[in-house]
């Protein structure tokens, strides 16, 4: 019952998933994507309060959302890397670090225009803003460490325990709103019960998380095999693999 | 961990039993008296650590207001930057002549090593540090009411940066210019430190009290010495392998 | 599209850009993700050659 999740230890296999899963992640996304953006722009009505500003959460909740999902998936794929020795999740956290990062950007730099007419400011050091800047500085210590070393094997183990380290960020984030006197607003969506938004906001929203998560599954895919070769780069069932 | 040691591999020599208590202090002695005959060296950081804080309130010319209102932030950044440096000696010089892998093959296990190492490194800059401190408030005009806050919070810090440092220092020990990467990497895990360090220190000059900050201050020092040793020696083992 | 749309109840240089960044983002994100397995396969057919050549 499990061979699908043992066969995920193999290097042919992962490579071969990833490639037969990108085109599905990539329509889906894009459908995703396209409904959210345009529903959202277009046929959600504007806040009482903020306007036609608080359409920068269609693209901000998902960068920010997908920067913390991005941390942790880097974190455990690292960590079954480290604790099993499976490659894999090596290749797997290798391959997530520069998405995520992409998206802790744009989760700040749209945060950031947000809080210009909102706040009254571009930046606050205020908890959520701060630990999400630290998260930024925690990828891109993971990316500089791993191929400081001569061994990449050496590298990925390395990148992989700091990582690790680095995961307590992800729920101080999360819960910076709800521990401090902050000034982000707090959860909006995954209350329990009935969400603070009324649907006509809230399905394009919802399509455009999906959509964002499974874009990254698409990016992923791709980054994945990539990640794949290069630590495989010797083995036989490359050749098959390369000439195509 | 074994209660054994062996001695070295001449045959016929006595094995010696080390406990473990005994290996964390032969080793705590060792690095202590190893710093102390390189005084130049240990007063390093504690120079660095003075002139930075002296070069915030050249370059910025403020008045004594002002410069009171930075004071808890240039302490805390002055004692990061100068804890920082000495740093990368952690475990580097042991390293390089092989010491570190025969201290790993000891039967104590590395984590002992690793406790007694990091601690040895805390009494010689973070302690210093502290002892400099109400040298260097008077000089960024805090008011010595806050001096026992100030101290017990760089305390509290110094000792939380020597253990996040040693992951740091743990993982870079076998690169050539690990000391950038270093910083790179210890730094982020180090800002929280520095928010309720120079918070505890900014409340207790302003008056009010800065127990929630120092509480915070001391659960994070706990959390660290606690998980910190198994991070900082799994990341030694990976660079030894 | 009407000029109300564009812009945007007076937001519109705070709304358009962030839209524009996240697009930009996701098209970095493609574009280097594709760009990096096609460096992975070149180097990995090169080390095939490689190989084969010091077998013959």
């Amino acid at each position: 019952m499990w061979t699908w999740f043992y066969k995920l230890a193999s290097p042919p296999h992962v490579y071969g998933v990833a490639a037969a899963l990108t085109p599905w992640f990539s329509a889906l996304a894009a459908l995703a994507i396209g409904y959210g953006t345009i529903a959202g722009l277009a046929f959600a009505p504007p806040d009482y309060q903020q306007g036609d500003a608080f359409r920068i959460i269609y693209v901000h909740a998902p960068a920010a959302w997908l920067s913390l999902f991005a941390y942790t998936t880097m974190a455990v794929a690292g960590g079954i890397g480290l604790i099993w020795r499976i490659k894999m999740g090596h290749a797997v956290a290798a391959a997530t670090a520069p998405i995520g990062a992409s998206f802790t950007l744009l989760a700040l730099v749209t945060g950031s225009l947000w809080g210009r007419p909102m706040w009254g400011t571009y930046w606050a050091w205020d908890p959520r803003l701060t630990s999400e800047l630290i998260l930024l500085f925690l990828y891109i210590g993971v990316m500089s460490l791993r191929p400081a070393f001569e061994d990449p094997g050496r590298g990925d183990r390395a990148a992989a325990l700091l990582s690790i380290v680095g995961v307590v960020n992800v729920p101080i984030i999360h819960y910076s709103v709800l521990w401090w006197n902050s000034l982000h607003q707090g959860a909006t969506v995954a209350k329990i019960g009935k969400p603070a938004m009324p649907g006509s906001m809230l399905w394009p929203l919802l399509s455009m998380l999906l959509g964002f998560m499974l874009f990254y599954g698409a990016v992923l895919c791709i980054r994945v095999r990539g990640e794949v070769l290069n630590r495989e780069r010797q083995a036989a069932w490359v050749r098959e693999a390369v000439k195509t | 961990m074994t209660a054994a040691t062996t001695a070295a591999a001449a045959p016929g020599a006595p094995v010696i039993k080390v406990g473990v208590q005994n290996a964390f202090l032969l080793v705590l002695r060792r690095e202590l008296a190893l710093s102390f005959r390189r005084p130049d060296q240990l007063l390093q950081p504690l120079v660095f650590f003075l002139i930075v804080t002296t070069l915030f309130p050249l370059g910025l010319s403020v008045q004594l207001s002002l410069l009171r209102d930075m004071a808890p932030g240039v302490l805390w950044v002055a004692a990061l930057l100068s804890s920082l440096l000495s740093l990368d000696a952690l475990f580097k010089s042991d390293a390089d002549d092989g010491t570190l892998e025969q201290l790993a093959l000891a039967g104590q296990g590395l984590y002992v090593i690793v406790m007694a190492k990091t601690l040895a490194h805390w009494l010689v800059s973070g302690a210093a540090l502290v002892l400099a401190s109400p040298l260097v408030g008077t000089a960024l005009a805090i008011p010595e009411m806050a001096f026992g806050t100030m101290m017990l919070s760089l305390t509290l810090g110094t000792l939380t940066l020597s253990w996040l440092g040693a992951i740091g220092a743990g993982l870079t020990v076998g690169l050539k210019r690990g000391n950038v990467l270093l910083s790179l990497i210890v730094l982020p895990l180090a800002m929280p430190l520095l928010i309720f360090g120079a918070g505890a220190t900014d409340r207790a000059i302003s008056g009010t009290s800065a127990a929630g900050a120092l509480y915070l201050l001391a659960a994070l020092c706990v959390l660290t010495f606690t998980l910190a040793p198994f991070a900082a020696t799994a990341a030694l083992r990976i660079s030894l392998e | 599209m009407t000029g109300a749309f564009w812009a945007m109840g007076g937001y519109a240089r705070y709304v358009w850009p962030c839209f524009g960044f996240a697009g930009a983002v996701l098209c970095w994100n493609l574009w280097s993700a594709r760009g990096h397995l096609a460096a992975a396969r070149i180097r990995a057919a090169r080390a095939l050659a490689m190989n084969a050549g010091e077998n013959v």
